[in-house]
């Protein structure tokens, strides 16, 4: 099972890096370093969204208020700059990521002790979050100019010819790989989105996990909320909107199974690699912005169709013993016949 | 005179195995019941909008206020089945947009009204047996599914139609979807009249007496409880569990197509961002009507209330100059809210 998953992620990168050579052979503006480096600046945020999406996805839930919690925490971290330009930089990231965690462990409650249903508790908190922006400025916005400057300038600085939201992805890539393959909470999160009675009697608390599983989503998107902000260098009510549906394309892209239990660091960046290199291919190659969301619309069914059909095997078995174990029953029970 | 309470004498003659036709009945079980509190809370919407503006109890602002929430609600019937059989259509919103469109195009070619609604309701069809194709042959989760023909239909209206928008339609189109249906009228009686119906509201009333009587009162209605309860079990039963899905699927496409001739009528011009974020709003009014996201629970009556709390809510709410955002905050609180309580109450009692 394993060794056919890593396979699944060696086709998604060929397909990734096929794709790439095609249209640098085509336009090669589009292999330059300068290009590519943009490019990932571009979706660094998406990659860290989408890692935060896959863990919650991980036990069986789903995160709608991603989008929302970004623009609302980020939007904190810019009326700390406004009204504080002096406090450090540190502060103003940790307000926004303080206020993720904040939202996303209201989720998590919801979520883990009164047993909603995931969908309907982000559905309702999407919305809330949302229009928290609007009571709290009056339907007024942060500005560039309103916001301190090393707060704007943190996301520009270039490091060994990478941004800093890159390298930040990139800790945040490495921390999300550790977490989930070496750690007993990030093991537990696999064992209750596969198996939860299973995990029960392991003694592994669902609800635990479904709250660390949110408040790690809150958390990340209140630091991507900074980098949206600051990047961008505007804070409102309309920022990132409809983005958390971005967000579950890439992770559905990348294999991770809305059924749960199923899902991987690598793919799950290799799926937002992905719509990040369509966003940006698409200008280079001269086609109209238009086709975007029709192009993601038919990958995203290609890839669940695909993936369903990796997933939809008679016999889920984890040791490979145990496979060769039947295959020699099978080819016994041949052989009797 | 009787030495023996006669309850606790018929409690003890009878066996202790029996099993009874139905649960006792119990005061609780109909206070309780969903559909009671939204009445409760419809209710108090009202009486609140009354006290706060002058200008909420009017019969024709009433009636313009149906304008703004029938099109999804139409929607929201169709949506009801779906979530009651476990399944979801986020791509409704887009398959408006896409209706849409093809309504433009063929009003541009001269076709009448009938012809509008029919190539509306067409192109929804067609998107609906697209997604219901890939959830039942494919078996693969609809949520996922229609994330996905959401951005297609989106796209591909985006593709087609660019930056441009629609805004030829034959007059007698316009007619329909911008004026009353029916119009008021006197009876002759004092203090009774015919209120004004637009054509939106008044098809999403027959709908949901359609909706109402098929699900509680037929077969059917029960296979799709049977199916929303336990596929499986319902599979077992001789339930033609896929094509049921497969049904309803397109059933919500048929709707949304119809929906987008309402739309497109009632707003005489498209473009492709036409409907955004309604698929939100939709699944909102659903749950808030008490269907389970868990499947085999849910009434028709209580989407039907549903519906009229959050159109009033909002309306009221706009009389009172609150923007859009801000509403949205209410309906967000008022959907946990009213999940959250009841449970909170049962684990309390539980402690």
């Amino acid at each position: 099972m394993r060794r056919f998953l890593n396979a699944r992620e060696a086709i998604l990168a060929l397909i990734l890096i096929v794709g790439v050579a095609a249209i640098g052979i085509y336009q090669p503006v589009f292999v330059e370093w300068e290009n590519i480096s943009d490019l990932l600046t571009e979706t660094s945020v998406l990659f860290m969204m989408a890692l935060a999406q896959m863990t919650v996805i991980l036990t069986r839930g789903i995160d709608l208020s991603v989008a929302a919690n970004l623009a609302l925490s980020g939007f904190i971290a810019a009326l700390v700059s406004q009204y504080y330009p002096d406090v450090p930089l540190v502060l103003m990231i940790l307000a926004g990521m303080a206020t993720g965690l904040l939202l996303g462990l209201i989720n998590g409650t919801l979520i883990a002790f009164l047993g909603i249903p995931p969908i309907v508790v982000t559905l309702g908190t999407l919305a809330v979050y949302r229009g928290m922006i609007i009571i709290l400025a009056g339907g007024d916005q942060v500005n560039a100019s309103e916001m301190s400057d090393s707060f704007q300038a943190f996301p520009k600085i270039v490091l060994l010819g990478l941004t800093t939201p890159v390298w930040i992805a990139i800790v945040v890539s490495l921390l999300f790989y550790v977490f989930l393959n070496f750690t007993r909470a990030g093991r537990n999160l696999y064992a209750v989105g596969g198996n939860p009675v299973a995990a029960r009697y392991c003694g592994i608390s669902q609800g635990k996990q479904e709250l660390l599983a949110y408040a790690i989503s809150g958390t990340v998107a209140g630091l991507c909320g900074y980098l949206w902000v600051s990047r961008y260098g505007v804070a409102y009510s309309e920022i990132a909107n409809g983005y958390e549906l971005t967000v579950i394309a890439a992770c559905v892209i990348g294999g991770v199974s809305i059924g749960g239990g199923i899902g991987s660091v690598a793919g799950t960046l290799l799926g937002a690699l992905f719509l990040g290199i369509v966003m940006t291919a698409l200008p280079v190659l001269q086609i109209s912005p238009f086709w975007q969301m029709a192009i993601s619309g038919t990958v995203i069914l290609a890839a669940v169709i695909i993936n369903a059909r990796a997933e939809r095997r008679p016999d889920k078995l984890i040791l490979p013993e145990a496979r060769r174990l039947g295959r020699d029953t099978r080819q016994l029970r041949a052989a009797r016949a | 005179m009787n030495l023996v309470d006669p309850k606790i004498a018929a409690e003890t003659l009878q066996d202790r195995y029996a099993v009874r036709d139905s649960a006792p009945w119990h005061w609780r079980d109909v206070v309780l019941r969903w559909e009671v509190i939204l009445v409760v809370l419809l209710a108090a919407t009202i009486i609140v909008n009354t006290i706060v503006s002058p200008y909420f109890l009017d019969v024709f602002n009433l009636a313009d206020a149906t304008f703004n929430f029938s099109e999804k609600a139409i929607i929201a019937l169709g949506m009801a089945l779906l979530i009651l059989v476990r399944e979801i259509d986020l791509s409704v919103a887009a398959i408006v947009a896409l209706a849409s469109m093809a309504i433009g195009y063929a009003a541009e070619a001269g076709f009448g009204p009938g012809a509008l609604f029919a190539v509306g309701i067409g192109v929804g069809l067609l998107c609906g047996v697209f997604n219901g194709f890939l959830v039942t042959w494919f078996r693969l989760p609809s949520i996922v599914v229609t994330i996905g023909t959401m951005s297609l239909f989106r796209g591909l209206t985006q593709v087609i139609l660019g930056d441009q928008a629609k805004t030829k339609y034959p007059q007698e189109y316009l007619d329909l979807g911008q004026s009353y249906f029916i119009k008021m009228t006197e009876t002759g009686m004092p203090g009774i009249v015919v209120p004004p119906v637009p054509l939106s509201f008044l098809i999403f009333l027959v709908l949901a007496v359609l909706f109402g009587i098929v699900l509680h009162k037929t077969a059917t209605g029960r296979r799709l409880f049977a199916t929303g309860s336990n596929p499986v079990a319902a599979r077992f039963s001789g339930v033609p569990v896929d094509r049921l899905r497969l049904c309803l699927f397109i059933l919500s496409g048929v709707l949304s197509g119809l929906a987008a001739a309402l739309l497109t009528a009632r707003l005489g011009s498209m473009r492709s961002n036409i409907a955004v974020g309604w698929e939100l709003d939709i699944v909102t009014m659903v749950i808030l009507g008490g269907v389970s996201i868990s499947g085999g629970v849910g009434s028709i009556l209580g989407v039907f209330l549903a519906v009229l709390v959050l159109g009033l809510v909002t309306f009221g709410m706009s009389l009172n100059n609150i923007p859009g955002q801000v509403v949205s905050v209410y309906i967000g609180a008022l959907l946990i809210l009213v999940i959250a309580i009841p449970r909170l109450i049962d684990k309390l009692r539980v402690r």
